[in-house]
């Protein structure tokens, strides 16, 4: 029994880190119904940017918790500021355009990042330096609790509700839930709309960014290509908690890594990646809404 | 309907004509970018059924080659050398059997086609996409697991049976049957729900049928050029059917024109090339520009012309060549 709630607690410390990411899908697909392909590929630019923040400042040389206020920080700002130039000189311009080709707009910029990172970064994978000192772990009545996934939590959790205080108790916040009900109407009440999508790129992107730092303590390996399953899962996760939901995508990302955990150690861990799309087409068969979305009727 | 057979025999019959004559005359090196030309071709039109003319957007195509390549080289790697029936030569036995695991690959592969196309069709654009995508990856996981063909060591030693002849053929019948679809009440059903599925379906399209239609005839034939491909490499490896191998084919679409079939040909023989020019440049630099460049182009196009080469044209649209047009319907969505 010990053994299975081990495995909960890790599915649980990976499942934080997928809701950091598809709180970025589930906010860019309310305001703008686009799912933004290059997200997964953003949080891959966010590791890489505290790769390389770590590398410079000397980080990795005294690690703790200041250390890695310093990366995230940095990461985020990065992130932040790619997700504001993908929307500024991708998306926007498409905004009236039909939805498919704004999707296949987002699988080029997805891909762009991808293999423009391969040629900035180069293919093979780095280590990602140690910014925090895991130590002993803690011990609860024979479960294991890794400090540094303790601190992943606690620090992805801090984000989300960062988010959410942002989303729902501020005017930005107010603004942004005005322009995803409807675009016009918030711009005759005077909200710039272009701004406000802007914002929710960066918030999106940056906390994507940190996501990419929490993986790289947790998993210590970078790739360029790290975004893509990682990416394509937490939107699945996004999906099983109702899309367009702020508290449906953390639930979604939470049971969605306890599932992967649990596959991992009582089936096979090949079929990990493949479970993702199994529980998606589930989902989207039975309750395509998800866990905490709203039907919404199509306008003719 | 007698005209149309007429050009299927002329057209099949040039082929296989020229099919012992062409790699005399070119060199091997271009012999091969011909053939993964007309593979392409096969695979570019028939993911434009898809993704064109009925406008569901997927991104697996990839999957289904997969799929019917491993059908059809599992057949004929495991009972082709036990072809014995004594009174046809070897050559026509080869002939038949190549002929009858492409089929049956394809037949697999459109029969997945089907298994997803049922209830993924139902949902709309993005998620169709993603289902799809996903779809492809676990097509790649299960072979991976699968020790009857290898797993992650890949399937070699299947005959190497493509020539010029079995690809253009197939190419060429690909986009003859398409053509006569799209000519076809079918054809206009399947542009009807590209248009407005909703006003389709008000029409009394049965657009889930349409749809699910539309993908089993698409993975069929990207199961058939799975088969010839793996009959040509003689070797498959599930590593080769991965996500670049499917947006390889839908930037051909993009490129040519969503809905245009002579966009999908032309689109696949100039990206077939580009590949080819951009070797030398890769080799100098020793990284791969390949993607970059085709990911470049895929955004360029759709913020500057999303129509790509031919928009919904056809070469029938185009000067000399409009007296062979048929149906002025197959110009619906042009505005």
């Amino acid at each position: 029994m010990a053994e299975f709630f081990q495995h909960i607690i890790n599915g649980l410390g990976v499942g934080a880190i997928y809701a950091l990411i598809a709180l970025g899908y589930t906010m860019v697909f309310g305001i703008l119904q686009l799912i933004n392909f290059a997200h997964g590929d953003v949080y891959m630019l966010g590791a890489f940017a505290g790769f390389y923040v770590s590398h410079y400042f000397g980080l990795a040389k005294n690690p703790g918790l200041f250390s890695l206020l310093v990366a995230l920080a940095c990461s985020m700002a990065a992130c932040g500021a790619i997700g504001y130039c993908i929307e500024r000189f991708a998306y926007r311009r498409l905004r009236k355009q039909p939805r498919v080709n704004v999707l296949i707009t987002a699988v080029g910029v997805s891909l762009f990042l991808e293999f423009g990172g391969q040629l900035l970064f180069g293919a093979d994978p780095k280590f990602f330096p140690t910014l925090y000192e895991s130590g002993e772990p803690l011990v609860f009545a024979g479960i294991q609790i890794n400090r540094l996934q303790l601190l992943v939590f606690v620090v992805s959790m801090l984000l989300m509700f960062g988010l959410r205080y942002i989303i729902f108790y501020t005017k930005k916040g107010k603004a942004m839930r005005a322009v995803s009900f409807n675009h016009d109407l918030s711009a005759l009440m005077g909200i710039p709309v272009d701004q406000i999508i802007s914002l929710t790129f960066v918030l999106g992107s940056a906390l994507a960014g940190a996501a990419g730092i929490l993986v790289g303590l947790t998993y210590p390996k970078i790739d360029p290509l790290m975004g893509v399953m990682f990416g394509l899962k937490a939107f699945v996760a996004a999906v099983v908690g109702g899309i367009g939901n702020v508290t449906g995508a953390l639930i979604g990302a939470l049971l969605m890594g306890v599932a992967e955990a649990l596959v991992v150690a009582y089936w096979s861990s090949t079929y990990r990646d493949a479970l993702a799309f199994g529980i998606l087409i589930v989902i989207l068969l039975f309750k395509p809404t998800g866990l905490l979305g709203r039907a919404a009727a199509e306008k003719v | 309907m007698i005209k149309n057979f007429l050009w299927l025999f002329f057209g099949c019959g040039l082929f296989i004509v020229l099919s012992p004559i062409v790699p005399e005359m070119i060199n091997p090196y271009f012999f091969t970018i011909l053939i993964y030309a007309g593979i392409n071709i096969t695979l570019a039109v028939s993911l434009n059924l898809i993704n064109g003319i009925t406008g569901q957007f997927s991104m697996g195509h990839a999957g289904f080659m997969a799929v019917g390549g491993y059908v059809s080289a599992f057949l004929t790697t495991t009972y082709g050398g036990s072809l014995q029936l004594p009174f046809l030569s070897i050559e026509i036995q080869e002939f038949l059997f190549f002929s009858f695991s492409l089929f049956v690959g394809g037949l697999s592969s459109a029969f997945l086609g089907y298994l997803v196309g049922l209830p993924s069709l139902r949902l709309r654009g993005d998620y169709l996409a993603i289902v799809t995508l996903g779809f492809g990856e676990i097509i790649r996981v299960v072979i991976l697991n699968i020790e009857a063909v290898g797993g992650a060591r890949g399937l070699p030693g299947i005959p190497k049976w493509t020539n010029f002849g079995w690809v253009f053929t197939i190419a060429f019948v690909c986009i003859l049957v398409f053509q006569r679809i799209l000519q076809s009440p079918h054809g206009r059903a399947l542009l009807a729900i590209r248009e407005d599925e909703i006003a389709a379906e008000a029409m009394g399209v049965n657009t889930t049928r349409y749809k699910v239609t539309a993908f089993m005839l698409g993975a069929f034939f990207a199961g058939v050029a799975g088969g010839l491909f793996g009959h040509f490499l003689t070797y498959l490896n599930p590593q080769t059917f991965d996500f670049n191998r499917s947006f390889e084919i839908i930037i051909m679409v993009v490129l040519g024109g969503m809905g245009s079939t002579t966009g999908a040909v032309v689109a696949a023989l100039f990206l077939t090339g580009l590949r080819e020019l951009l070797r030398p440049l890769q080799e100098i630099t020793r990284l791969d520009f390949r993607m970059v460049i085709y990911s470049l182009m895929l955004i360029f196009i759709m913020l500057t012309k999303p129509n790509g080469f031919f928009g919904s044209k056809e070469i029938t649209d185009f000067g000399p060549f409009r007296r062979f047009k048929k149906n002025p319907l197959n110009l619906a969505g042009e505005k």
